[in-house]
């Protein structure tokens, strides 16, 4: 490459004291970035413990409604299971996915990724990625690493609450066995990846739509109902819920929770798994892709 | 010596949506879309040799943002070519980046809720300072613009003054060899602008770094550059030292005059083009060549309160270089 060699004779050259620091380098960078986020949510701490509280509550009318509609269906047809041949809940376990989707969209929710990488591009702060020695995905994700760990440690004593008031819905439904547990985090890692840069695709759609308000809105709204967030899966109609379970969508909220309740197991838990992790690299890959061709386009119209 | 930057034939054309009146035209404008071609940069060739101070003007939208933009890399040129220290910059090589710098006035760059020392750490990182240096670096600086006290409080909370301090401090710590400031004291007051000044001449003057600077201030410019590039619906109008600038577009002489009777008399044209007009006082622009027999002239037909002859200030001569190199209306 021609680039590699600059000025050889420019006797200022050797002042350019920037070493080139291998691995550990690299990811010393991100931890950096890692920090400074960590250290800049902590302002807004105050924000934090509010949202959360007020978060829990839509919880109790859920738990109410669903007490209505197995009751009902109690009445009608004497049964007390709900969903598919393969998988149902009982009213208990119902209550028990729906607080586990919580957990399961902790992970992977990304409040204001799309939205901040499609205003970066419109305003024009998407500059300090082509100016610094940086990439942009990889200074996100270190961000957005730190906002996660510090909105579970400080929803962490809230959360703790919930769950021990709720603690009947899961009497026997707590994975007793080390390797659900271990399925369990690895779903949640893998829900944030997926999540991450399934949101970050759909942020850079910013370099070809100026305004991207309204997609965003339909993704997010949809996306409530084909994760999972809103009620189980197999509760829909079979065509439906086969096809919903083929989509990407159902790791960032579904199934991390079927599994935490050992609805999957064994071989089928680890060719979920397997599903999961390539969606996740799929996603990546696309992330990357579309970063380049948007950055071609910005830099061919306009910066 | 190779030139530290240089460009040859630069042209950028933007593709601008042209947007129809009316609801009626709003609706056709879904269907079909209609662009224009707008010619920001216009075939601009030019180099600049290690250590030279260069200032960039133009009228706002004459091309010079676009100029800087292309060689810092941010966007890439329909035609033409361009070096920076040796590399492609649109290549957006990493060691390209690690040296140099691009400030820009309205752009901020540090994180708004944390102290700028936060910051700075983040450079430190992201350019892999070496810690010696980087403390080096970071305390000449900081006491050269004198915000020893303030690198620990909010960026938020700073003046804007201040604030262009940081980011300046933040622009140079990983010691770049080429800066490019665009207008970097828009805004700031008197005093913040001759702070920046000084830090940048001090700084230039220590490191022999090769700064490129657009700036809409004249005192910026005669505190710094010697050489000064200009240019006018993107094309090069003028390239070359600052004396020379004002001996090609300023060759008149300013002549103040005060007249006794209060009043400037009504047929004070034919004497020279009238700059400016103040009660008893006038501004005449004159040729050089004719200045004797002109002040005789006046001095003769009318009493005098206060005469002077002046060099126009670089503003005017600037004004007159954008007038001059207008395209001729067709």
């Amino acid at each position: 490459m021609s680039a590699s060699n600059p000025l050889p004779s420019d006797p200022l050259s050797t002042a350019s004291g920037a070493p080139a620091r291998g691995v550990m380098g690299v990811l010393t960078k991100y931890w950096m970035i890692f920090r400074a986020s960590l250290v800049e949510r902590m302002t807004y701490r105050g924000d934090f413990f509010l949202a959360t509280i007020l978060r829990f509550l839509p919880m109790l009318t859920t738990i109410l409604l669903w007490d209505a509609i197995y009751t009902g269906a109690k009445a009608k047809s004497g049964t007390t299971q709900l969903g598919s041949s393969s998988i149902s809940f009982s009213y208990n376990e119902m209550i028990a996915y729906l607080l586990m989707v919580n957990i399961s969209r902790m992970f992977s929710s990304m409040p204001g990724l799309a939205g901040g990488i499609a205003r970066e591009i419109r305003d024009g702060t998407l500059k300090k990625y082509l100016l610094q020695p940086i990439q942009m995905l990889g200074y996100l994700v270190s961000y957005r690493v730190a906002h996660k760990i510090a909105y579970i440690a400080t929803t962490a004593i809230p959360y703790a609450l919930l769950f021990f008031v709720c603690r009947h819905y899961f009497e026997g439904h707590v994975p007793t066995d080390p390797v659900t547990w271990l399925a369990f985090l690895t779903s949640l890692v893998l829900a944030f990846i997926v999540g991450f840069y399934f949101e970050a695709s759909v942020g850079m759609v910013g370099f070809w739509f100026l305004e991207v308000t309204s997609l965003l809105y339909i993704v997010m709204t949809m996306n409530f109902f084909i994760s999972g967030h809103m009620l189980p899966l197999d509760l829909l109609p079979t065509p439906w819920s086969t096809i919903l379970k083929s989509l990407p969508f159902q790791y960032m909220a579904y199934f991390p929770a079927v599994v935490f309740l050992g609805k999957i197991q064994g071989a089928e838990l680890a060719r979920e798994l397997a599903f999961q992790a390539a969606w996740a690299l799929a996603f990546i890959l696309l992330a990357h892709w579309l970063y380049r061709r948007g950055l071609r386009r910005y830099s061919a119209y306009g910066g | 010596m190779e030139p530290i930057i240089s460009a040859a034939g630069l042209t950028k054309t933007y593709r601008v949506f042209q947007k129809r009146k009316g609801v009626a035209g709003a609706l056709r404008g879904l269907v079909k879309r209609e662009y224009k071609e707008v010619r920001a940069v216009d075939g601009i060739s030019f180099n600049i040799e290690p250590g030279e101070l260069v200032a960039f003007l133009g009228p706002n939208g004459a091309g010079k943002t676009t100029t800087l933009k292309m060689l810092s890399g941010l966007i890439y040129p329909n035609a033409g070519s361009a070096r920076v220290l040796g590399y492609v910059p649109w290549e957006r090589d990493d060691a390209f980046r690690r040296r140099f710098a691009l400030v820009m006035g309205q752009k901020n760059q540090l994180w708004w809720d944390l102290p700028a020392s936060d910051s700075f750490e983040l450079h430190r990182e992201i350019y892999g300072i070496p810690s010696d240096q980087f403390k080096r670096t970071l305390g000449d600086l900081t006491e050269l613009l004198n915000v020893e006290k303030l690198t620990r409080q909010a960026v938020r909370e700073l003046s804007l003054g201040e604030r262009m301090k940081m980011e300046l401090i933040a622009a140079l710590l990983h010691q770049p060899q080429v800066l490019l400031l665009d207008e970097p004291t828009i805004g700031l007051d008197v005093v913040a602008q001759v702070a920046i000044q000084k830090c940048l001449r001090e700084y230039h003057q220590q490191r022999g770094v090769t700064m490129l600077l657009t700036s809409h201030y004249m005192r910026d410019v005669e505190a710094l550059c010697n050489r000064v590039i200009v240019i006018n619906h993107g094309k090069l109008v003028y390239d070359g030292g600052l004396a020379g600038l004002s001996e090609r577009f300023g060759r008149m002489k300013l002549v103040k005059i005060e007249f006794a009777s209060g009043s400037v008399p009504d047929d004070i044209e034919r004497f020279g083009e009238v700059a400016h007009r103040d009660g008893p006082g006038v501004e005449l622009r004159v040729d050089p060549a004719r200045i004797g027999e002109i002040l005789g002239a006046i001095l003769e037909r009318y009493p005098v309160a206060d005469i002077s002859v002046t060099d126009p200030p670089l503003e005017q001569v600037i004004t007159r270089v954008f007038q001059e190199s207008e395209p001729a209306k067709s």
